[in-house]
């Protein structure tokens, strides 16, 4: 194997796969990226039997063939080269490195002992990268990090004709956002769960490519239990969580509300932060709302408190209800609109944030649902 | 009491009653043979025996043994096979905690009387600080004969008190001095007191920190004063070493705590047979659950973090744990997370025991709860608060989880904890 390769394209080619390595692998061959050229393109891949990613580069090859490198250390090398033409070559055990003046010479690993990358599932259709960046960042935020919940890790895709509906729960909130796609079949009706932090690494990469991002998934048969994403030269598959008993998390949304409060997202952003400084991990925000506006408290009677009001328009009874401060950053984050709709039904029950236009209008398509703490005072 | 073997029992003139108590202002008051002589003080015809007080299974361990039964080496912690092998016609008894909770209770209330500054380690042992008592009630040496009096003559039951000028040598003194005995340990006297002892004399040496400082030739607690820092540090870790190191040369910078502030509520069983039917053992799960969430909330606490502890058989022992969003005291979460934690334990065949833990305690009054979406406004907790106020009038077990229902219940031992 023989080829030359522009430095910023190997460098991001290569920092992308490494990323998605186990820090632990298993088989040490789990560490290394692969690098294999075939008629003048590159493929560089990694693979922890849960996630696969591979991106191709346009080369000058010299000679076809493949080396398997430790993925860390060649990332750390590819970052720090000057901006010149790289010329690599596998030289017997080692990899050769050529950057300029500089000279790398790495030890491989067996490339047989490497196990064979997934094949991506068939295609089930496409969908605005962009579009799809920016949903998955408004829901997988809501997702849970708790390990010893499995289904709680995962952002659920409900895959019905040209809607795309996204959801993901920790229990205490729920984010929702539906968009448009373009499915291979107008009838499809999928759902699938998968690893958050997966997709949000995968939207990440994929949505400043651009174009369009395909879905591939499969509908029993092979490669069943896997999904697939493919944008520009880059690829990723992802195991499925088993989604099988996700609970029916969409009856969550109350059907009506009582209370309705409409607020500047960059004010409340701003004054539940400083607010927050007062308040402990596990003690909650208070929002007061009536008509006169929204006063934001935090703290208790022994310990450092601390009170802002600002301005709100609100419609329904006085209420004043609890949050954990970081739920309610993580959805007015997500909201993407200058305004943001909260609907409660009471100080008990799961209140709604909607996005809206600065005329207060509502924004469909996002949706989060956050459970007040309850407080006794 | 398990540093009687270590200490040993004083005659030393020089540490009795008449010592000088000056700059001497902590006091340690240990019951002697707490639970036996409680009992002995309503059977009287006990008296002169050797009194065993533990788990009667074939699992238990004692909790206390009368110096009678001492006499045949009997300790505390011991298997009750073996105490049975080494004194077979002792009187054996199952605990009576609620007895021993109201003798504990008059004995903290005539420390009381003395001063406010009482610190309850136990049910049978407390340190007090008198110096703020001396006008009132005399010298140090003076007060602490006073309390042994007080404590026989209203209790029936002795006690022995450590006169010493910190918290760690009133405890040695009081060891020294068992029983109903009153030592008291000379500011001037401390380094003379303490160099001749053992290592294992000092708080926080175990038998494994005892085996380390041995084998780097430190035997007494004189030796391990000299010693460098250094060499300490290698031998127990740099923690240790310091505190040892302060202890050696009699500081204790500890004052006395009166509010005894609990860092976790817990509750574990032995079973008498080892148990491998996972419908059992989520039973046991079940039941320490209720009960540690009915201590929870009997205390005024809730906390964030759940623990789960179970020996194996071969006497493995694991942990595992998970923080929660918010503090709780509700039964039906311990039990769900507690049952997740050891559904995710590598399972290798039946249990030695199981103990279920809350830790991370707040004010559970005041604590906020996060509710998962969609709970009920009148969730678990209130039926559990209800349940509380029927035990509370109806006794133990009048409503429990139906799983829990009926006889034929594994035999088992709870541990104290």
């Amino acid at each position: 194997m023989k080829f030359r390769v522009e430095r910023d394209a190997l460098a991001d080619a290569v920092a992308w796969t490494a990323k998605s390595l186990p820090s632990r692998p298993s088989v040490p061959v789990l560490a290394g990226v692969m690098l294999r050229v075939t008629d003048g393109v590159l493929q560089v891949s990694g693979f922890d039997y849960e996630v696969s990613s591979q991106v191709s580069v346009e080369v000058q090859g010299d000679s076809d063939g493949a080396a398997l490198v430790s993925g860390r250390l060649l990332a750390e090398i590819t970052k720090a080269l000057p901006a010149k033409p790289v010329d690599i070559a596998a030289v017997g055990p080692h990899l050769e490195l050529v950057c300029g003046s500089a000279r790398f010479t790495l030890p491989t690993m067996p490339v047989e002992d490497y196990p064979s990358l997934p094949d991506m599932p068939a295609s089930a259709g496409t969908v605005d990268a962009s579009v799809f960046a920016a949903a998955v960042s408004q829901v997988a935020i809501a997702a849970g990090r708790d390990e010893t919940l499995p289904m709680m890790t995962g952002v659920r895709l409900e895959l019905n004709g040209s809607s795309l509906a996204m959801l993901a729960t920790d229990r205490y909130r729920l984010a929702m956002r539906e968009i448009e796609w373009s499915p291979e079949d107008p009838d499809i009706s999928i759902n699938a769960l998968v690893p958050a932090k997966t997709l949000n690494d995968t939207a990440k990469t994929l949505g400043p490519l651009g174009g369009q991002v395909t879905l591939a998934l499969a509908h029993g048969g092979a490669g069943e239990g896997m999904i697939g994403f493919a944008g520009g030269t880059r690829r990723t598959t992802s195991r499925l969580l088993d989604g099988a008993n996700y609970p029916p998390v969409r009856s969550l949304f109350p059907a009506t509300h009582n209370a309705q409060a409409r607020v500047s997202v960059s004010a409340l952003q701003e004054v539940t932060r400083r607010v927050a400084l007062v308040a402990e991990r596990t003690t909650p925000i208070l929002l007061s709302f009536s008509e006169d506006g929204l006063v934001v408290e935090a703290g208790g009677t022994e310990e450092a408190r601390a009170s802002e009001a600002m301005d709100a328009t609100f419609t329904g009874e006085a209420l004043t209800i609890g949050f954990n401060p970081q739920y309610l950053l993580d959805g007015l984050n997500g909201l993407g609109a200058p305004t943001a709709v909260l609907s409660f039904v009471d100080a008990f029950k799961p209140a709604v944030l909607s996005p809206a236009n600065d005329d207060g209008e509502i924004i469909t398509g996002y949706r989060y649902l956050i459970m007040p703490i309850r407080v006794t005072r | 009491m398990g540093r009687s073997q270590a200490v040993g029992r004083g005659g030393d003139p020089r540490f009795g009653a008449d010592a000088d108590d000056t700059g001497c202002p902590m006091l340690h008051v240990d019951m002697d043979a707490f639970y036996p002589s409680v009992e002995i003080r309503r059977r009287p015809a006990l008296r002169g025996q050797p009194v065993i007080v533990g788990g009667l299974g074939n699992r238990g361990v004692v909790s206390s043994a009368s110096y009678e039964a001492r006499a045949f080496g009997v300790r505390s912690a011991m298997p009750m096979t073996r105490a049975r092998a080494l004194c077979p016609h002792a009187v054996y008894l199952s605990p009576d905690f609620e007895a021993y909770t109201a003798a504990s209770r008059a004995v903290m209330q005539i420390l009381r009387d003395t001063t406010p500054l009482v610190e309850p380690l136990s049910l049978d042992e407390a340190f007090l600080d008198v110096s703020g008592a001396r006008r009132l009630l005399g010298r140090p040496a003076e007060i602490a004969a006073q309390i042994r009096a007080r404590v026989a003559g209203e209790l029936g039951l002795t006690c022995t008190v450590g006169v010493a000028p910190t918290k760690f040598l009133a405890k040695l003194g009081s060891t020294r001095g068992k029983p109903d005995g009153l030592m008291v340990i000379p500011a001037a006297q401390v380094l003379d007191f303490l160099h001749p002892l053992p290592v294992a004399a000092l708080w926080g040496v175990g038998e494994r920190s005892a085996e380390s400082l041995q084998r780097i030739g430190l035997r007494t607690v004189g030796d391990l004063a000299q010693a460098p820092i250094s060499l300490l540090r290698t031998a127990v870790g740099e923690a240790a070493a310091a505190h040892l190191h302060e202890l050696s040369w009699g500081r204790d910078p500890r004052g006395v705590q009166p509010e005894h502030v609990d860092k976790s509520i817990g509750a574990e069983v032995t079973f008498d047979t080892d148990l491998g039917d996972p419908g059992e053992i989520r039973k046991t799960i079940l039941a320490l659950s209720g009960k540690v969430a009915a201590r929870l909330r009997a205390a005024g606490h809730a906390g964030r973090t759940i623990s789960i502890k179970i020996r194996r058989a071969d006497f493995q022992t694991l942990n595992r744990s998970r923080t929660l969003g918010s503090p709780t005291d509700v039964a039906r979460e311990i039990f769900d997370t507690a049952w997740a934690l050891y559904a995710a334990m590598p399972h290798t065949g039946p249990l030695r025991l199981v103990g279920v833990r809350v830790e991370g305690l707040v004010d559970g009054a005041t604590a906020a709860r996060q509710p998962e979406l969609g709970a009920p406004q009148h969730g678990w907790r209130e039926a559990e608060t209800v349940i509380d106020a029927v035990a509370a009038r109806f006794g133990g077990a009048v409503i429990r989880p139906a799983s829990l229902l009926g006889g034929g219940d594994q035999a088992r031992t709870e541990n104290p904890t």
